[in-house]
């Protein structure tokens, strides 16, 4: 197997395809900086379908979903959904049975 | 609207490539980034319509600037603004610099594989350049795959790490382009792996490219014997063209 290697890239981990593609969940620390101070995609979290475990920055993420969607690797479910609306971000979490994080 | 929004100002532009322009950012007040973080940027337009991308930390200016290198994506919406339109003396919405997950730290003692895409290497260069500042000795070097030499991003600078004391390795892959002498191809695991820090290294690695070329290169290096928790990758959400 060889690979063709992708160097027209985009500018950033943004979303500048247009949403063809997804992004990893390292793309939702701006995001969820605005619900933590400290960065959530170090959190360890289940899959409430699945049961799959791991970090945030590990989901699959797509831009224009619409709002940010984080979705398993394993299975594919929403883990977690960010929206804006009037003027408020929404964080739908209802995918993850729970979140976790090393204490210091 | 969020407190985690601030504004900084471009104090110089520089074009790295025909494509990629570093913007130099100063902050009101100090900032610091660990190597591989990124920001948020957000544009608004006169009818209030908002874009916000994610673009990679290139370096940091101590104490109150930082760089980033954007490479300009031909349909993108904020890109082609920041590399061609953009001049100095405005300003930039901006969050961050943000994420904890692909990031080197300095106090990391394991050696480290740096393996790039295009301009995913930018946030590499990140690490390379923390690496220096903080005088570390553990071993970090960076296989780097480009079109061509002409689409080299921090080519200078990496000339100079690779003939300093310690010197930076650098290994490049030319795809489509190179230079005489230098062979043209395609990645495969038989040209990857000599090239890069062996398994019996247990290297933390850090692969930042498109989509394609961050998944075949993970998965060629867990089939390979390297440690998959030790393996951390940043996708582009350019497609690329896949040739």
């Amino acid at each position: 197997m060889s690979l063709g290697l992708d160097d027209g890239l985009a500018g950033g981990t943004g979303a500048e395809a247009g949403g063809q593609d997804y992004l990893d969940g390292n793309a939702l620390a701006g995001p969820l900086s605005e619900f933590s101070a400290g960065d959530l995609t170090v959190a360890e979290g289940r899959c409430e379908n699945c049961g799959m475990t791991g970090v945030l920055a590990t989901t699959r993420v797509y831009a224009h979903a619409p709002g940010m969607t984080a979705r398993c690797r394993g299975c594919g479910s929403v883990l977690l959904r960010l929206t804006e609306a009037g003027g408020r971000t929404v964080l739908d979490l209802r995918g993850l049975s729970y979140l976790s994080i090393k204490r210091d | 609207m969020s407190s985690t929004w601030r504004t900084a100002d471009v104090v110089e532009a520089r074009f790295e490539t025909a494509t990629a322009r570093t913007l130099a950012l100063q902050f009101p007040e100090p900032v610091s980034s660990i190597g591989g973080q990124h920001v948020d940027i957000r544009l608004t337009a006169p009818d209030g319509y908002t874009a916000v991308r994610s673009f990679s930390v290139a370096g940091t200016l101590p104490p109150t600037g930082l760089e980033i290198t954007v490479e300009e994506l031909e349909d993108g919406e904020v890109s082609p603004y920041l590399v061609r339109d953009l001049t100095v003396g405005e300003q930039l919405e901006m969050r961050g610099p943000v994420g904890g997950w692909f990031v080197w730290q300095p106090s990391d003692t394991s050696p480290v594989q740096l393996i790039g895409g295009g301009s995913g290497v930018v946030p590499l260069m990140a690490m390379v350049r923390s690496h220096r500042a903080a005088g570390s000795t553990v071993p970090m070097q960076l296989l780097y795959s480009v079109r061509g030499p002409s689409s080299i991003i921090y080519r200078g600078e990496l000339e100079k790490l690779e003939a300093s004391s310690p010197p930076l390795p650098v290994e490049y892959v030319y795809t489509r382009e190179a230079p005489p002498g230098e062979p043209v191809g395609r990645l495969s695991p038989a040209t990857l792996m000599p090239r890069i820090l062996p398994p019996a290294a247990d290297p933390a690695v850090f692969i930042c490219g498109a989509t394609g070329f961050v998944e075949t290169v993970a998965a060629w290096l867990v089939e390979a014997g390297y440690t998959e928790s030790r393996i951390k990758t940043e996708r582009y959400g350019g497609t690329g063209d896949g040739s």
